[in-house]
């Protein structure tokens, strides 16, 4: 038996509190496509993130800084500019999160089997 | 189209569906398979569910959908001592379906981005925009696993 059932959730609060600010910084459509389109680009500042995504680049500067608070993304001061970077670990780290909670979904479901395939009769109470 | 922000996992089990049932709702049998959990179950819309775990306290849920046998979800908080509100829970959706002898079990946990945070947002952008992030977190590690320095 895993150690780590009996717990709501798996990983430590702090996986699961980063989880959560990914979370966040995902759950607003523009962001993914800032993300998508950064990750497609692998390094891009603001003015240019901006052109296809038909939104302003103070609009981008501030999805940009809420994705940099979850760890997503990276500015690097370049001459007069920032550019920005994807930074994979993260989503690595939720995605890892995230695949922990339905290997625990398939342990209870497993259980589940288990326990309505054993030839017991329902209890009477 | 991906589906976003959920969890869908199922097993086909060789037993009836009012056998999975039981399991699923009555707390004498979700304690096993909720293992390390004392669980109490007020089986009906709006009723409390109590997972309780001496080394990380007492999750809360409350009953949604009680269709037996056919349906039971529960909305369950993320962390331990918290009530159950929209911000801070998961939608738990168990679905029992007849097949063949026996019966084809679904549950699908959602709503993790639906934090306090980013209810409003996420209500306004619900029907915007199908992408799903997992889609992207897909696209994403593969970026990384190419460009990892």
């Amino acid at each position: 038996m895993s150690e780590q059932v009996s717990e709501r959730r798996v990983g430590t609060a702090g996986e699961a509190s980063e989880a959560d600010e990914v979370f966040v910084a995902l759950a607003d459509p523009t962001r993914r496509q800032l993300l998508d389109e950064l990750a497609a680009r692998g390094e891009a500042s603001a003015t240019t993130l901006a052109l296809p995504l038909t939104v302003s680049r103070q609009a981008v500067v501030k999805h940009l800084a809420v994705l940099g608070r979850a760890g997503l993304v990276r500015g690097v001061r370049r001459g007069r500019e920032v550019r920005y970077t994807v930074r994979p670990e993260r989503l690595d780290a939720t995605a890892r999160w995230l695949a922990g909670l339905a290997a625990e979904w398939d342990t209870r479901l497993a259980a589940i089997k288990r326990l309505a395939e054993a030839d017991e009769p329902p209890r009477r109470s | 189209m991906t589906v976003a922000d959920r969890i869908e996992r199922e097993i086909v089990v060789a037993a009836p569906a009012e056998r999975l049932w039981e399991v699923l709702t009555r707390p004498e049998h979700v304690g096993r398979w909720f293992e390390g959990m004392t669980v109490q179950v007020d089986l009906r819309p709006g009723g409390a569910m109590v997972l309780a775990n001496e080394e990380f306290g007492k999750f809360h849920a409350v009953v949604e959908q009680v269709e037996p046998p056919r349906r039971f979800t529960f909305r369950w908080a993320r962390h331990p001592d918290t009530p159950v509100t929209e911000g801070t829970a998961t939608l738990v959706e168990f679905t029992l379906t007849p097949e063949g002898d026996g019966t084809r079990v679904r549950v699908v946990e959602s709503g993790f981005t639906l934090t306090d945070a980013v209810k409003v947002d996420q209500q306004r952008h619900a029907e915007a925009n199908r992408q799903g992030w997992l889609q992207v977190l897909d696209s994403l590690r593969r970026y990384g696993e190419q460009h990892a320095a």
